[in-house]
Order: C-alpha cells, then sequence, then structure tokens
C-alpha cells in the first residue's frame, strides 16, 4: 500500500513537473505552447467525464453539449456582455452546467445504453441549435467577433490575450484548480458513494444509499467541469465551433479517456497528450488523420485495456 | 416484551404457485434463528418476505411490532434490518477498509457530504476499526476485497452490515459455496456476533451441520409449510423432520 502511495504521488510529482516547465521543452521537439493548452482543455474535458465514466461507472456520449455550451457561453458573452475573461468563463461554465443539472434529471433513472443514447439525443439538439441559429451563434460558421482580454488586477495586468506563454500559464492554473477540487472530490465521501455505484449498484441501494441523486450530482459535477473546459477551448480559439457540440466531440472525449486509462486520476490527461499529438503532427501529413488515432484508439484497447496510464501502474487505483 | 421480528400466517403465491403458505415464527432480540429445508422449500421466498424483496400475499410481517409488510427492501434496511445476500455482495476493486468505510459513511448520513472535519473522520475511522474488528478483517484492511478467499469476502460483507448498526441480522446462506475451512470461519465469526456482541440473527441455511451449532431455535420449511420449530435438540429428534429432510439430505 505504502509503495503504492509512493507510486501515486511520484506521478502526481512528474506531471505537475512537466506541466509547469512546458515553455522550455516543447519547442526541442518542435511543439508550441498552444499546443500544449490544447492538451490541457480537453484533458480537463476528459477528466471531468471520467468522473462520470471512470469513477461512477456511467456512460455518457453526450458531453460535447456541455463542452460545447460552455465554449459559446464564454464567446457570446465577451461578444454581447462584457469584455471581462473570469466572468465570460463563469458565464460558460454555469451555462454548461446548469444544462447539464437539468439534463440530468431525466436521464437518471436510464441504465446503461439507453442512458448513453439519450446523452447523444440532447447532444445533438444543442448542436442543432447552434447550428441552425444563425444571427445569435454564428449558424455553421461558428461563433466569431470575440477575444480574450487581458487579466485586469487593477494593480498590475496579465495580458493572456497577446502573450502565448502567460496564457498557458492562465490555462494551467484554472486546469490546476479543477484538478485539485476533482481530487478533493474522489476522496470524500461523495467521491467514495460514486465508487460504490461504479463498483456495484445493488450493494450500495442495499446500504441505503440513494443511487438516482447521486448518479445525478456526478452526472452535474461532471457537467460542471467540462464546461469550463470548454469555456476554456473559446477563449484558446477565440472562436466557438459547431462541431465542439456534435457527437463526434463527444467521441472524442470517450476516446482521449479511454486511451489514457479511465481507472487513472490523470489516464485522460495522458489521452489528451497522445490525442493531440496525433492530431498536430499526422493531420500536418494527411487529411485522414482520424483513421490513424482510431487505430490507435483500437490498439490500446486491444493490447492495454486499462489504457496507457493502467499500463504504468499495475495494480494502482484511485 | 416484544419480540423482534415475528412473522403471522405468512403467505407467498406465484399465480397459483404457493412458494410460501400460512408461515408464522417468532424471533426474540438476541435469538439466533436458523431457517432450514430442501432444495425447493421456500426458504429463499420467505427470506425475501423478510427482506422486503416483495410483499406477502396475505399474512403480516412485524419488526418491533410495527407492520412493515409495505416497507421495500431499502427502506427495512434503515428500519435496521442489516443483510447478506446468497451471492455475496461486496465492491470489489475497493480495499476491505473502503468497502467498511463507504458502508459506515452511508450508514451515518455522511454520503452526500464534500468534506470532513477532524471529528467526523476520527468517528468514521472508529466506527470502521470496530467492525472490521469484529469481523476480524484488521489485518487484511488494506487488501482488495475482490482478491480476498470466499470466506473472507463473506466477512468483509457482514463487516458492510454492521456498519449500518442493525438491530436484527438477516443472512441468506452465509456459507454457501465454501469449503470446510471457511465454513468454519464464517460459523466462527456468526457464533461471536451472537454470543459475545449480542446481535439478533436469522440466517437460511442448506447446510445442516452449520445449523445445529449455532442456532438457538431452528424453522423447518418444506414444501412451502412450517414443519417443525423448535431447539436443535428437539429437531433432531423430531420424526417428521428426520423423514421429510434429515433422511433425505446426503
Amino acid at each position: 500500500m505504502n509503495a503504492l502511495l509512493r507510486h501515486k504521488y511520484a506521478t502526481t510529482a512528474i506531471i505537475w513537473a512537466l506541466l509547469l516547465t512546458v515553455p522550455a521543452w516543447l519547442p526541442v521537439f518542435g511543439g508550441y505552447t498552444a499546443l500544449a493548452g490544447r492538451v490541457l482543455v480537453f484533458g480537463l474535458a476528459a477528466m471531468s467525464f471520467n468522473l462520470l465514466l471512470g469513477f461512477t461507472g456511467i456512460m455518457s456520449f453526450g458531453h460535447a453539449a456541455y463542452f460545447g455550451l460552455g465554449a459559446y457561453g464564454c464567446g457570446l458573452f465577451l461578444k454581447y456582455v462584457s469584455a471581462s475573461t473570469p466572468l465570460a468563463m463563469l458565464a460558460g461554465t454555469l451555462l454548461g452546467g446548469i444544462a447539464g443539472t437539468l439534463f440530468g434529471l431525466l436521464l437518471v433513472r436510464r441504465r446503461g445504453v439507453y442512458f448513453a443514447m439519450v446523452t447523444i439525443a440532447f447532444g445533438q439538439v444543442c448542436f442543432y441549435i447552434a447550428y441552425k441559429w444563425d444571427d445569435f451563434t454564428g449558424g455553421y460558421d461558428g461563433l466569431r467577433g470575440f477575444a480574450r482580454a487581458a487579466l485586469d488586477f487593477g494593480a498590475f495586468k496579465i495580458d493572456i490575450a497577446n502573450n502565448s506563454t502567460a496564457f498557458y500559464f492562465f490555462i494551467l492554473a484554472v486546469f490546476g484548480g479543477a484538478a485539485v477540487l476533482q481530487a478533493l472530490l474522489l476522496k470524500s465521501p461523495f467521491g467514495r458513494s460514486m465508487l460504490a455505484i461504479r463498483e456495484n449498484e445493488r450493494r450500495a441501494r442495499f446500504l441505503g444509499l440513494p443511487i438516482e441523486k447521486h448518479i445525478w450530482l456526478s452526472f452535474s459535477i461532471s457537467c460542471f467541469f467540462t464546461a469550463l473546459a470548454g469555456s476554456l477551448y473559446a477563449l484558446l480559439n477565440n472562436f466557438a465551433d459547431p462541431l465542439g457540440l456534435n457527437y463526434i466531440m463527444s467521441g472524442n472525449i470517450v476516446m482521449i479517456t479511454v486511451m489514457g486509462g479511465m481507472r487513472a486520476f490523470w489516464g485522460p490527461l495522458i489521452g489528451a497528450v497522445l490525442f493531440v499529438a496525433l492530431q498536430d503532427y499526422v493531420s500536418s501529413m494527411t487529411t485522414n488523420w482520424m483513421f490513424f488515432v482510431g487505430l490507435t484508439f483500437v490498439c490500446v484497447v486491444l493490447f492495454f485495456p486499462r489504457g496507457l496510464m493502467g499500463m504504468f501502474q499495475k495494480g494502482a487505483r484511485t | 416484551m416484544t419480540p423482534k421480528l415475528e412473522i403471522r400466517g405468512a403467505t407467498k403465491a406465484f399465480g397459483s404457485l404457493i412458494a410460501v403458505s400460512d408461515v408464522s415464527m417468532t424471533v426474540q432480540s438476541g435469538e439466533l434463528r436458523a431457517v432450514i429445508g430442501p432444495n425447493g422449500a421456500g426458504k429463499t421466498t420467505y427470506f425475501n418476505l423478510i427482506t422486503g424483496f416483495f410483499p406477502p400475499t396475505s399474512g403480516e410481517i412485524l419488526l418491533d411490532g410495527q407492520n412493515i409488510n409495505r416497507v421495500p427492501a431499502a427502506g427495512r434496511v434503515k428500519l435496521g434490518m442489516g443483510r447478506t445476500f446468497q451471492i455475496t455482495e461486496i465492491f470489489p476493486e475497493l480495499t476491505v477498509r473502503e468497502n467498511a468505510r463507504i458502508a459506515v459513511e452511508t450508514g451515518q448520513g455522511y454520503s452526500l457530504r464534500f468534506w470532513l472535519n477532524a471529528g467526523d473522520r476520527k468517528r468514521i475511522d472508529d466506527a470502521c476499526d470496530e467492525v472490521l474488528e469484529m469481523a476480524r478483517l484488521t489485518a487484511k484492511a488494506d487488501r482488495l476485497v475482490g482478491e480476498l478467499s470466499h470466506g473472507d469476502q463473506r466477512a468483509a460483507e457482514i463487516a458492510m452490515a454492521l456498519a449500518l448498526k442493525p438491530s436484527l441480522l438477516l443472512l441468506d446462506e452465509p456459507t454457501a459455496g465454501m469449503g470446510d475451512e471457511e465454513t468454519y470461519q464464517v460459523t466462527g465469526l456468526i457464533r461471536r456476533l451472537h454470543r459475545d456482541s449480542k446481535y439478533t440473527i436469522v440466517l437460511i441455511e442448506h447446510d445442516m451441520r452449520v445449523v445445529f451449532h449455532l442456532a438457538d431455535r431452528i424453522s423447518v420449511l418444506a414444501e412451502g409449510k412450517l414443519l417443525a420449530e423448535g431447539t436443535p435438540e428437539q429437531i433432531a429428534a423430531n420424526e417428521v423432520v428426520q423423514n421429510a429432510y434429515l433422511g433425505k439430505a446426503e
């Protein structure tokens, strides 16, 4: 057990050390800082999704909806309300999170494939609204005409608008805060009740746990964090894409999570590294880059069913 | 004194099949009652009536003198009926301590909390230590439950039931599918819970040997009816039981 804990702390320390020094070492491998930002955004979305899949044992195929609503909420706020980056992120997070919480109410009595089907349906509803509402959301072309604004602390400003390194560290700070909250959540009694539902729903019910309420809360929390990631995505691109709401994006989130390892806390982040790297490098060589992502996904599922992180930490769990 | 559990003329029919017919039973506080019977005697149906898996077609089920006919299974757990299942129900990929902790936190109403203060944490830790000690699992607390032997898994399941501080413990074939050594371990645990910790226990059992050394009183079911009731000595000497059941047993 001690060896296991030491292993866990060592993994966490290495990951933070690498994340904090990205601007120093990424260019050596031919990367650029915005790429690392994208890894963090997809990583956060997948980690948030994994609260549901990996830790509550519930499959959602519609998490792009909350990711996309986060992005649109953030973009619309910047465009129509006020050029404040933190408030725009708050707006996006609330939009996606509240939508997820309300959808969740209708979802909790479904299980397995039915749950997944209904999540897809909700996701597609959001997609078509963004896709068709030209005047407000920009429709097919996506939402343009907004830009992230520098952080104004009164005494000093942090220019995340133009300085890409500053913006990376801004994303990292948000990511770090969310990761700490998620880790605390999983260590709390509520977090353990999520694991109980994953492990044996019948047993949990016979302990007197109100299963539906817990699944709903878990879904809601997962949606808020996913929407937060979505709002960062809008800032990253200064653009909100209707395809970010689409079921294909939902599929990407699932693939990232499963490739990285859904039983490991950091698994989805590792999955995001792989996904973004493949997307960036392979798409510069061929337009059929998704084929290679799919091939990698199949190989990982076949040969490392616990994902890439599962490979490194045999027997370790959260 | 009000009996802990009282069954009055319980009958359960599935269509034209009468699985349990007019069975009565009174279990006093502190008693260990075994319900035995050959395969198809209606033991499992009877157990399901007590645990609330379905309501009786007619008759009454009273817990502490209160009619609980219409209380569903999860509600009966909250009224103090702790139970284990014929096929062990645990959280396999969590440690023994985590299994116990989830039960303690749920039982004490902490499961919707996102943080704990030091006092809460200590209260939960102490309760976990206590049930793990009772189940003799302290040394294995940090092992994954799924990796343990059948006997230890059953002990862990019983520990989870104990964590809810039940006033009545219902065990569905606690030694089902176990070898001699594990059966001995589990019966030892049940005996300690009964003699030392004074739990009221009702257990359904197929294995006769287990029951004769454990129970205060035995109810024998056959073909859905109550065939006999009495102390182990009385049951062993009962000719009707011998003909209907013991004669057929291996």
